[in-house]
Formats: C-alpha cells, structure tokens, sequence
C-alpha cells in the first residue's frame, strides 16, 4: 500500500477529537495514554491493518490486543473514525450499558477482538492469537499495544520468552513509551532502562521510533517488521504523554484526569491548526 | 484402578487424533503427567510452554479465540491460585474456551507437601461467574468428561491425581458435566462427595449398612454449576446429607451443597473437608487421617447427623 502521511494525519487528528468528545461525557478518563497513541491508531486503522468496519468478524481479519486495556478510549475512537459504529456512541463511554467500557471487551464492542484490562496479560493472549494463526498457517497480524508502565509486569516477558522462541513473526508489539505512568515517570517508579535492550535480549527484533508520535516514522517501522522473517518484532514507540494537546502534554502527569466539555472547542481548534501547520 | 494420568494420555491423545483443534499446553510437567509424547506425537498440537503458568493460561485463551480447544496442564496450586488473575480475566471474562487441568488436588499431592497441595483451588474459583470446576478419581468419569470437556464452549477446571483412581463406574453410566450421579441408593441419609472421597463415601455407606443404615451416595463431580435440583431431591428424600471433598471446608462442595440446603431446604448437614488448614508432606493414607477426610470420618459424621435427624 501507499502512505499518505495527510491522510493518516487527518485520521489521527480525527482519532484525537474522538477520544477527548469521549472522555468528556464522563468528564474524566485515561486522558493521557489514549492520546499518546493516536497517531500509531491512525497508521494501523488508515490502511495497514485488514479489517472491515461492514465486516467486523471477517475471516482471517488483523487483530488488535490493547493490552494497556485502559486506554481503550483510544480504541474506540479510532473504531468510530472508521464506522464500526456511529461517532455518537463515543457519547456513552462509561455510562450504565454502554458497549464502551473503560477496557476493551470483546463480547461488548464491534472490532475488539480479545478483552483486556489487567496489565500484561495481553501480551500472552497475543502472542496465543498469533501462535494459533503461525499454526494454521494464517497470513494475519497480531498488533500487541503495551504502554511502558506496563512493562513492569513479569507476565510480558514471559510472553516475551515464548513469543522469541515460537518465532512469532506474525506478532506485532508496540511499546507506547511515554515515560510515564500511574504515579510518576517511568525512571522514578521503577526504572526500566532501555526497553529495545530488554526485548533484543530477549530475542526480539526491536526497532526505536525516535519520534512515535509522527505517522510517517510509524508506517516505516510497521513495514521493517513485516519485513522481519525470523524474530518477533517490537516497535518502542517514543512518544508524549498528551500529545497533540498542549494542555494534556505539559502536564506532570495528565494519565486520568478531567476533559471539560467546554474546553473541547478549543482542543478542537487546536487539533485543526497543528493539522494545517503539517499540511503546508 | 487404574492410573488416571494414563487416562488422560490415552483420552487427550484420541481426541487431538479425531480434531486437530485440540491442542495440548504443558508448563514444564509433561513429563510429570505423563504427557511428554503428546509433543513427538502432535508436534502441531501439543507444546511446552516452560514454567510460565501465567503466560500459558493468556496464550490458550488467545488461541481459543481463534478457534483452538486447549488443555492446559499444571499442578493444582499453579492452574488456580497462582494463575487465579489470568483464568478470571483471559479466560471467564474473555468468554475463553480454555480447559485447565490441574493435577494432584488436596491430599493428593503427597510428599509434595504445603506449597503443592491445594484445598483452596475450588474456592478460588467458584467465585468467577463463568467456569465449570470438576473434581474427578475415577478412571471412566475422567475419561467422560474430558471427551465432554472437548466438545463443550467455556472455561473448565478439572483437578484429578495422576496416580491411580479407584473405578466404580460399570463403565456404561450417563455422565453429564454439571449433573451428579447416585452411585448407591439409600433413603436415611446422602452422602454428596466429589474426587477421592466418592470411593470413601461408597465403603463407609457399605460399614453402616452393616447396622441398618442406608446411606445414598452422590458422586458430585462437578461443584460448579452445582446440580442443586439433585441436592434438594436428595434432602428431601433422605432428610440428612453430609458432604465430604478433598478441599477446605470453606469454599468447596460442602459450601455449595450448604447454600442452596439453607435457602431451600435446612435438613440436618455436616461438612467433611479439611478444616482451614495449610497441607503438609506425608502419605495419602497418612492425611486423609490427618486433616479427618478419611473413610472413617465419613462414617463419623453421618452418625453425627443422624442422631441429629431421628433425634436419638
């Protein structure tokens, strides 16, 4: 396929405005996480990734694992952005029975495959997704999202472990490392040193995106993987926590907090701006 | 008698022959439950994930996503508490098609001692909404239903020793996961047991026959869903029950069959299980004695029960 990096700038901006309309309904969320990947959302949903929003469970269709299940906002705007179901429902996020629930449920949204929510299991159920297809001889992707933070739990490296030795080159991991989690960065809680380090130890194919918030250094990343037939590979997304809006990503630490309804105006505006400032 | 881990071999092997859906993940102790031929023999079916419980439990609820049925091994304590997060959330909650086997339940564990020996597997999970949990010590009823377990959606928990497991099966019954068997006739009292204490209910009702005692006996080896239509039936022919398991007290069979007798049916019940108590190493003989699971006790709680029933 051809990138059209406007065009996966658009959809990222689009996948932005999404996910503050659907934080605002409740007036608080996982605000920071779901913005810092924005933009990798737009290169897998503007083209990369084989799904069909007509066809939400079409055969031998690409997988999603959001293991950062929090971030699921993220998730569902981008699903919107492509009309798995009408931008209107993002309104019902969190709300009594809803089919968005803060972590992505399988049995709930259209184009979510697997439920996650407990940090690092999703690293196994993938690489379990990916296993069965490598068996079945299946030509699909498994895309694994992990946040940084969530590489203090144990159960991703033994994902890692076997996913290396079970040569999955069909799983995909994606690191949104935006240096911070829950309490503080990511170097105060428990420093994780150099996560490509740590996953070409264990048998990884990594590959550094200096810039992880910009669509064009992602799409390339995506294609080396899928260029990569003997290891497993790890994208280490460099990104910002916040990012695309100023407000979110100067702050210390803006992981859940508030979106007021009446500042997405000009959240709004500031999207369209910086969106027109890449196009010229 | 017969050695239930060659049961398994022999059932697991048939069905990953018949579809090769099937699929068989270890977490190093293949060799313990004499499995490690499935990997020579099913070598795109069958897989030693290394000692990694947690991650086996994600991987098989991700490949039953994609249509895979698997069997997932590890001792008792690992397939329940150790992974209890994993099976809550990649397998119930992901509406998984995932069968955990965890061998060498309770006493069975022997010298494996403490850390090895889990009465609170059951209770662990009788708490997650969508599971089945099965307790299983006879060579036909293993094989039942692990073919039942193949052919069924959904998270199933299964603990059975490796080691051998008395029959009392004719080998022509109709088992059904999640309906009890009567497996002695009897009207002064039931006796509800599951696993290993099934044999023992069996030879204690045959002593107090001896003296005129009818005891019933239920081989209820699936505690959830519990067949509760059966446990009420029971109570209100026989007018006593007494449950005995291999577990703790609390959170098993006995609290289950105690549920729905105190919301439907009080009839005069006692529990015997091990009493809120750690394990320790020792002889099967040796702790069935020990923490009072036994034959004998059996016998000594039905008594205990009766008089309280006839009030003599």
């Amino acid at each position: 396929m051809e990138f059209d990096k406007k065009q996966a700038d658009r959809l990222a901006a689009q996948i932005r405005k999404n996910i503050l309309r659907a934080i605002s309904a409740e007036g608080k969320g996982h605000i920071g996480g779901s913005l810092s990947i924005a933009d990798v959302f737009a290169v897998l949903y503007g083209g990369v990734m084989n799904v069909d929003p007509r066809d939400p469970g079409k055969k031998d269709r690409d997988y999603i694992v959001m293991s950062k299940g929090h971030c699921g906002p993220a998730m569902y705007a981008a699903l919107a952005a492509r009309d798995f179901f009408p931008e209107e429902t993002l309104d019902t996020l969190n709300k009594g029975n809803t089919i968005l629930p803060s972590h992505t449920d399988r049995l709930k949204t259209p184009g979510v495959d697997v439920s996650t929510g407990s940090l690092g299991q999703g690293a196994s159920l993938a690489a379990g997704v990916a296993f069965a297809d490598k068996i079945d001889g299946k030509k699909s992707y498994t895309y694994l999202i992990l946040g940084d933070g969530e590489l203090d739990e144990g159960q991703v490296w033994e994902a890692a472990l076997f996913a290396a030795h079970r040569k999955l080159t069909n799983l995909i991991t994606i690191v949104d490392a935006n240096g911070k989690q829950l309490d503080g960065t990511t170097d105060s809680v428990c420093s994780l040193g150099s996560i490509e380090d740590k996953f070409c130890s264990f048998g990884y194919h990594a590959i550094s995106v200096e810039n992880g918030n910009d669509t064009a250094q992602i799409y390339e990343a995506v294609c080396q993987a899928k260029e990569e037939r003997e290891k497993p590979s790890v994208l280490v997304l460099h990104t910002v926590k916040g990012a695309g809006i100023d407000y979110y990503a100067g702050m210390e630490n803006c992981h859940s907090t508030t979106v007021k309804k009446e500042d997405i105006p000009e959240f709004y505006k500031e999207l369209d701006e910086k969106l027109a400032h890449k196009e010229v | 008698m017969a050695e239930l881990r060659k049961v398994f071999y022999q059932t697991i092997a048939e069905l990953m022959k018949k579809d090769d859906r099937v699929v068989y993940l270890d977490a190093d102790l293949a060799g313990a439950l004499g499995t490690a031929e499935l990997f020579r023999e099913f070598p795109r079916q069958a897989f030693d994930l290394g000692i990694m419980e947690a991650n086996m439990i994600g991987v098989g609820a991700g490949m039953s996503i994609k249509g895979k049925i698997p069997f997932v091994h590890t001792f008792g304590p690992f397939a329940s508490r150790r992974v209890a997060d994993q099976t809550f959330l990649a397998g119930c909650y992901n509406d998984a098609n995932l069968k955990i086997i965890g061998s060498d339940p309770g006493i069975t564990a022997e010298t494996n001692g403490g850390t090895h020996m889990p009465f609170e597997d059951m209770g662990i999970y009788c708490a997650y909404p969508n599971i089945t949990i099965m307790d299983v010590a006879e060579p036909y009823l293993l094989r039942e239903v692990i073919r039942q377990m193949a052919s069924s959606w959904g998270v199933q928990y299964i603990r059975f020793q490796r080691k051998e497991g008395e029959a009392y099966y004719g080998g022509d019954e109709k088992i059904q996961i999640g309906r009890g068997n009567i497996v002695r006739e009897g009207n002064d009292i039931t006796v509800i047991a599951c696993g290993i204490e099934v044999a023992w209910a069996l030879k204690a009702a045959e002593k107090l026959a001896e003296e005129n005692i009818q005891a019933r006996v239920v081989d209820m080896f699936t505690i959830k869903p519990l067949d509760a239509e059966l446990v009420l039936r029971c109570a209100r022919e026989t007018g006593a029950v007494v449950t005995a398991e291999n577990h703790n007290i609390h959170g098993g069979l006995g609290s289950a069959v105690a549920e729905v007798l105190a919301e439907n049916c009080p009839v005069p019940f006692k529990r015997v299980g091990v009493k809120d108590r750690f394990g320790e190493v020792g002889s099967k003989a040796f702790l069935a004695d020990k923490f009072e699971i036994s034959e004998k006790y059996i016998e000594k709680a039905v008594r205990d029960v009766l008089k309280r029933k006839t009030g003599k």
